[in-house]
């Protein structure tokens, strides 16, 4: 703090002299030190905006199955996510920046919840809470579970376990901050529904075909437990 | 949906005598509707021809008091489908009877039971969708639990599970356009299945004649996990065991364990050493406590607003309680701790520390919930919103087969742990509590006071921890190491859960593998009288009242 930088001599740093007598330096923070006496910073524009993404996620309240319980415990008292600057519930997908997925989908569900996640604004991320979540976990053989989030929507991190602790889900909302403070983000995965958006594009015979697959008046997801991994 | 008031039956004791029912006298009550009986572990039951089930279920109801259908149970034969209901009597469910409709398997056609019990219509709408059976005379027979476009029913004999499904995104309706149903000036708004007041993923349709509920439909099914498939692949002994866990996720595990571990113990004639019976009872009056405090801060945050002071204060509350269970069971919401036979682990050394630290968390307790009736049951505003709102009246809840705190909070005094005792409960002193409300208020106060009485058995249970002689502490008894129950027996076996009742049913075919693994949910049933208690209601109480059934997706759905 101040009183390492003081010199012998007694001359005041410009910080100091700027707080003036008589104030204490509990305005004093990390990050001001680390300035020095200048108030000005530096960065890239790229740089900085990822840091503030990073430092200030909106989250979705998005709760599913039994993974939802523990990311209510993450949320609440004990663990209180928003010590990491991602502790804000929002429940509208128009204001969230990350969807936390916890629980099994099946396939009455991923419709809605690939709607959700479109309904969100860009930059997004999505945290995949749980093994159901990676591979369809203890339900995997079901005639009705979807295996994993990915086959839906793109994940950034997969968080295992059933369901993962507080603990393990702290780490892996950590683990996107530092992330997205990287500018890293996951590659954005088309399916073929979404393929309709791209109308303006050429002409592709691969695009076509899958083109002529969906029903225009009936957005349809496919679900297919032979070619599901 | 107006509910035509069922005339009290006045011939509740037909064939009732000191030692237990005596069948041949309902036999003879049914007279020629009956063309053969069978024997269930649990009870005997009556085969009946498929174009007479109304007629016997409502003799059986009206004239022999089963008010309570619990459950109805479809499954494929080889040579033919079959429907089960699980009678029971509200005022002792240890009279049971069944009632068996075998239908061709070339047109699987039955009649319904709705007219008679309220609660047959989501069964038998299940049954349809899963098994593949049609009921004449339906008000709705469509799929309930898979989307409407679903080919094949999973659990028939010669589904392809390889075939490709397609699922469409257009079943939402419109909300934006003109709707005049009933001849008003109607609105239809979708709640769900991504919203917060709805504690999970189910879809609401709602119609609304200005601020007021014209007509509510759940959708489920946007959880629907297979838990049935998933317990019939598994083997008795250890592969089922994980499953119910999950079922009611709210920490209410060792309570779902607990309906397995009784069924399929009571199938294979396994005893449970009574030490373990101690823990097995402890332990799931923790899960209850647990559950219950979960139901009581989500629904604060329903009726309250946002996330607010109760939720922090109620999960601080179950935070205590999973540390206890973790202690004991290593895990803190999916214990898989109960075994065929006992439990899977003695109490963790040094056990002193592990009472202490129960004790710690009851010694605590009274204080807590004085702050929860401050908080919440004292509060004037949620008294405003809750008190007299989403009424359902006693018989209403009995016709849709309510139980649990939903039932409890309507006064119906129904509760298995002492009417069909198991576990400890019949030798420790506690009460059932009840109150008479029939409203969101009363829901709420009815989990509360047992928060109370489940602490009231837990000390109880430590106590006799404590002073248990060193030397008897057997946890688990000897069971076979691959488990065969004799081939074609069945057993309906429930207990009570944090929701209700928690039945299942189980037949075997003399494999180490159920042929059939039925889940009867207290949620499902509870759910289904939703519409009763919001209709006419505003929208604000509509979601009071689905936060006070304390419904669990994950066990509706299943």
């Amino acid at each position: 703090m101040s009183s390492h930088n003081q010199d012998t001599t007694g001359a005041q740093t410009t910080q100091e002299a700027r707080m003036g007598e008589g104030v204490d330096n509990r305005f004093n923070s990390k990050l001001r030190e680390a300035f020095g006496s200048s108030p000005f910073i530096l960065t890239k524009f790229d740089s900085f905006m990822n840091w503030v993404r990073g430092s200030s996620m909106f989250m979705l309240q998005f709760g599913i199955a039994c993974c939802s319980i523990e990311m209510m415990h993450t949320y609440a008292v004990k663990h209180d996510l928003d010590r990491f600057g991602s502790g804000v519930p929002r429940a509208s997908p128009r204001q969230a920046d990350v969807i936390i997925v916890p629980g099994t989908i099946v396939s009455k569900f991923a419709p809605r919840m690939k709607r959700v996640y479109d309904q969100m604004p860009e930059p997004k991320f999505v945290v995949s809470m749980g093994s159901c979540t990676c591979s369809g976990g203890p339900f995997q053989e079901g005639y009705n579970v979807i295996k994993g989030a990915e086959e839906v929507i793109p994940c950034d991190i997969h968080v295992p376990g059933c369901p993962p602790r507080p603990e393990a889900l702290i780490y892996g909302i950590v683990k996107l901050q530092e992330r997205i403070a990287n500018g890293e983000t996951a590659p954005v995965t088309v399916k073929p529904y979404e393929l309709e958006q791209f109308g303006d594009l050429e002409e592709d015979e691969l695009v076509q075909h899958l083109a002529d697959q969906i029903d225009e008046e009936d957005l349809v997801m496919r679900y297919n437990w032979a070619e599901s991994p | 949906m107006s509910l035509e008031a069922p005339e009290p039956s006045t011939h509740t004791d037909v064939g009732v005598t000191e030692t237990g029912l005596d069948y041949d006298v309902l036999e003879s009550l049914l007279g020629e509707l009956v063309i053969d009986r069978e024997t269930h572990h649990n009870a005997e039951a009556f085969v009946v021809r498929p174009d007479r089930v109304a007629d016997a279920l409502s003799v059986l109801r009206e004239e022999a008091g089963f008010d309570h259908c619990s459950c109805v149970t479809a499954q494929q034969y080889e040579d033919r489908y079959e429907s089960i209901y699980h009678l029971k009597k509200y005022d002792d469910p240890t009279q049971e009877v069944g009632v068996v409709v075998p239908t061709s398997i070339h047109e699987p056609k039955s009649q319904s039971g709705s007219g008679v019990y309220r609660t047959a219509d989501w069964h038998e709408r299940e049954a349809y969708d899963l098994v593949g059976i049609e009921y004449d005379d339906h008000p709705d027979l469509r799929r309930i639990l898979l989307p409407e476009t679903w080919q094949g029913h999973p659990l028939s004999q010669n589904y392809d599970q390889e075939r490709q499904q397609v699922v469409p995104l257009t079943e939402h309706a419109n909300p934006l356009e003109e709707d005049h149903r009933g001849g008003t000036d109607t609105m239809f708004i979708n709640i769900g299945p991504h919203h917060p007041a709805t504690h999970g993923v189910l879809h609401l349709k709602t119609t609304l004649n200005g601020e007021q509920v014209a007509d509510v439909e759940s959708d489920i099914g946007y959880l629907h996990r297979c838990e049935e498939q998933i317990c019939q692949q598994g083997t008795y002994r250890h592969q089922i065991m994980p499953y119910p866990d999950r079922w009611d996720y709210i920490s209410a595990g060792l309570l779902n364990e607990w309906a397995y571990a009784r069924a399929a113990e009571d199938l294979a004639d396994i005893d449970v050493p009574e030490y373990a019976q101690i823990i097995r009872t402890m332990s799931a009056e923790l899960c209850r406590i647990a559950s219950h405090l979960l139901a009581l801060g989500t629904f604060a945050i329903d009726v309250y607003g946002d996330f607010s002071a109760i939720f922090m204060y109620a999960f601080r509350d179950r935070e205590v309680v999973q540390n206890i269970l973790e202690d004991l069971t290593g895990q803190r919401m999916m214990f898989n701790y109960f075994r065929l036979g006992g439990v899977a682990w003695d109490l963790p050394e040094p056990r002193e520390k592990f009472f202490e630290k129960t004790r710690d968390f009851l010694d605590e307790l009274p204080t807590r919930l004085e702050e929860y009736h401050n908080l919440v049951s004292g509060n004037e505003v949620l008294q405003l919103r809750c008190v007299d709102t989403g009424i359902l009246e006693p018989e209403v809840a009995k016709q849709y087969g309510c139980t649990g705190p939903v039932a409890r909070g309507s006064g119906v005094d129904y509760d298995l742990r002492r009417d069909d005792p198991y576990g400890y409960y019949d030798r420790l002193d506690w009460d059932v509590v009840t109150e008479d409300g029939c409203d969101n208020y009363s829901r709420v106060l009815v989990r509360l006071r047992e928060v109370e009485e489940s602490a009231k058995i837990i000390d109880q249970c430590v106590n006799l921890l404590e002073e248990w002689p060193e030397d008897d502490r057997t946890i688990q008894s000897n069971v076979p190491r691959t488990l065969k129950p004799d081939p074609d027996t069945e057993i309906y076996r429930a207990v009570e859960g944090a929701k209700g009742e928690l039945g299942i049913y189980i037949r075997s075919d003399g494999t180490d593998t159920p042929a059939r693994f039925k889940i009867r949910s207290p949620c499902f049933s509870n759910l289904q009288a939703l519409p009763e208690m919001a209709e006419g209601e505003y929208v604000p109480d509509l979601v009071a009242a689905l936060g006070s059934l304390d419904i669990v997706l994950g066990e509706v759905d299943r």
